[in-house]
């Protein structure tokens, strides 16, 4: 019974334990430009947070910021007892943050199947005899994280392409395996920038369900950026709106909507 | 045919083939850090002079020992050991620093790096060829070959087929490492794309060190070996280690199996054609098919269209 439970829901074996995001005034700079100027917000659990903004209003920046790719002059970024602006980019996989490019930074001369094993790569203890031998610990450890990422591969519905080599495929599939890839790190938080662009009408309800899907059934905290305001505001939870480096609202969709100051600096602009 | 034909071909075919297993030893040092950090290690040849010489040293240390395979086996863990902290330490302080810069930049600071190193060996241990004091292969007798009718019988060296063993056992396992092992596949990811290797939790650092020190390994023992043959350590190693290069532009930069088929097929090209056309050719005939090669698959045999021209 344990095993079927265990297997049944994955993700809840050797997760990181989740916390609320917290942004404390982080400014970055890029020479005299100051791409962030004192963001602080608060990302609870199991939210899904949506950016928004105009282009070059820094969002990316500030995703980067959060995954310690950038590392801000100034302010925190707590994440648990975590400062994630002092902690190494590979240590956050280990700590449950898992990342999605705008541009897809998938390994495109691997299989589908091996870009989400390497997922598991911060999991995996065997040493090199086992997996030669691919006998004993080795062969369970092995498919214990097969498993998982065959879960993954169901709850994208990417079961047909397993075995595809990721430069072949269309970019709607890619995104979605670079999700996949995200996924089977086992995250707390997820990343995802601009997880729908370039993708059609079709592409997009999918990849909504998926997003709603993952926060539903895995409990966890999603931060993503899109510019699609349509999808932003049916799944979301709350909204940032920056504009050039700064933060000019944050709050429940609806109210986001109608705040003065975000139709004259993102919305208006656009339907003018 | 001729029995003494048969003889030479026969010789000309176990030189090649021991021969061969070494350049693709040498070219796998180099296949290996261009996979992970896209840098061509023109100082590939230093790391195999400084590796023979580290071997060279503890083995004048270790003669005292009584059993020669004893003192031999040392020398040789001793030598992993320090040509591993060589790699780690040409990563940490020479190219750290160059992440983020070009690569031909890169490139150009490996050359710079194959003066400094044969410098550093020349102040060390001077200029003159100096002899291993134990043989790191025992010299066995000959076999011979004796046909009827032939002049003389053919006589072949067992050490060249203990050479082939250890190089196969060497790329072999490199091979499996790359390709089976957790670090070898963070390897490749790290190769494919630095940024998304990092979001999975690889330590891009850690891979480098790990690159350079497997490869550094790799180019000393060919270093010791190539001391074993030519009776022992001098200033000419580097020169062997310059014979890779049309190795892996044959068989692919990125290209461990190119790495491997190249350095036979170099082997047996330059030792056939000096062997039964003129012993002149040796050192040009593998640039005459490369060059033919080149015309018809520009990018090796093996390699992926995608070359940094440098």
């Amino acid at each position: 019974m344990e095993f079927l439970s265990r297997f049944d829901r994955p993700y809840e074996a050797q997760r990181p334990p989740i916390h609320p995001l917290i942004i404390d005034k982080i400014s970055l700079n890029f020479g005299g430009v100051r791409a962030l100027n004192e963001i602080s917000l608060r990302v609870d659990p199991s939210q899904i947070f949506a950016i928004i903004g105009p282009n070059g209003a820094g969002k990316t920046s500030l995703l980067n910021c959060i995954n310690a790719l950038y590392r801000p002059q100034e302010g925190r970024i707590m994440y648990g007892k975590v400062d994630l602006v002092k902690v190494p980019p590979h240590q956050l996989p280990r700590l449950g943050i898992a990342r999605a490019f705008q541009n897809i930074e998938l390994f495109s001369h691997m299989s589908v199947l091996d870009n989400l094993m390497l997922g598991r790569h911060i999991y995996m203890k065997k040493n090199l005899l086992q997996a030669l031998l691919y006998w004993g610990a080795g062969q369970r450890e092995e498919i214990e994280h097969r498993r998982f990422v065959e879960y993954v591969i169901d709850l994208l519905e990417i079961q047909g392409i397993r075995k595809a080599i990721v430069g072949s495929l269309s970019y709607g599939l890619q995104k979605r395996v670079e999700l996949g890839r995200a996924l089977s790190l086992n995250p707390t938080l997820i990343l995802l920038d601009e997880p729908m662009a370039g993708m059609n009408t079709e592409e997009k309800e999918d990849m909504a369900r998926y997003i709603l899907d993952i926060r539903e059934e895995w409990g966890i905290t999603v931060v993503l950026i899109e510019h699609d305001m349509g999808v932003v505001m049916d799944i979301s939870d709350q909204v940032a709106v920056l504009e050039f480096g700064r933060l000019i609202a944050v709050g429940k969709p609806e109210d986001v909507r109608s705040n003065p100051e975000v139709i004259r600096a993102y919305l208006g602009r656009e339907h003018r | 045919m001729n029995p003494d034909e048969i003889l030479k071909f026969l010789r000309l075919t176990y030189t090649a083939l021991s021969d061969g297993a070494l350049l693709a030893l040498i070219a796998l040092a180099l296949v290996l850090i261009y996979k992970a950090t896209d840098v061509i290690n023109f100082a590939n040849g230093e790391f195999m002079l400084v590796g023979g010489y580290i071997g060279y040293q503890l083995l004048v240390w270790l003669q005292v020992i009584e059993s020669p395979s004893v003192a031999v086996l040392l020398a040789v863990i001793g030598m992993v050991v320090a040509t591993t902290l060589v790699g780690v330490l040409v990563e940490r302080l020479v190219l750290r620093p160059l992440i983020g810069e070009p690569i031909i930049s890169v490139i150009m600071v490996t050359i710079g790096l194959s003066n400094v190193m044969q410098a550093i060996v020349g102040l060390i241990w001077g200029k003159n060829p100096r002899p291993l004091p134990i043989d790191i292969i025992p010299r066995f007798s000959p076999f011979r070959i004796e046909l009827e009718g032939a002049r003389r019988p053919l006589n072949l060296l067992p050490d060249t087929l203990i050479i082939l063993v250890i190089a196969f056992i060497l790329v072999g396992g490199l091979l499996l490492f790359f390709s089976r092992s957790k670090h070898g596949i963070a390897m490749r990811a790290t190769a494919d794309d630095q940024q998304a290797a990092m979001s999975m939790g690889i330590s891009i650092r850690f891979i480098f060190a790990l690159t350079w020190s497997l490869a550094a390994i790799a180019a000393a023992v060919a270093g010791l070996i190539i001391a074993h043959v030519t009776n022992g350590v001098s200033g000419d190693i580097p020169g062997v280690g310059l014979r890779a290069f049309p190795v892996i532009i044959l068989g692919g930069l990125d290209s461990i199996a190119g790495a491997i088929i190249g350095g036979f097929a170099i082997a047996f090209i330059e030792t056939f054609a000096s062997g039964y056309i003129d012993p002149g050719l040796k050192t040009v005939s593998p640039y005459l098919v490369l060059l033919i090669v080149l015309m018809i698959k520009p990018y090796g045999l093996f390699g992926q269209k995608r070359i940094e021209r440098v």
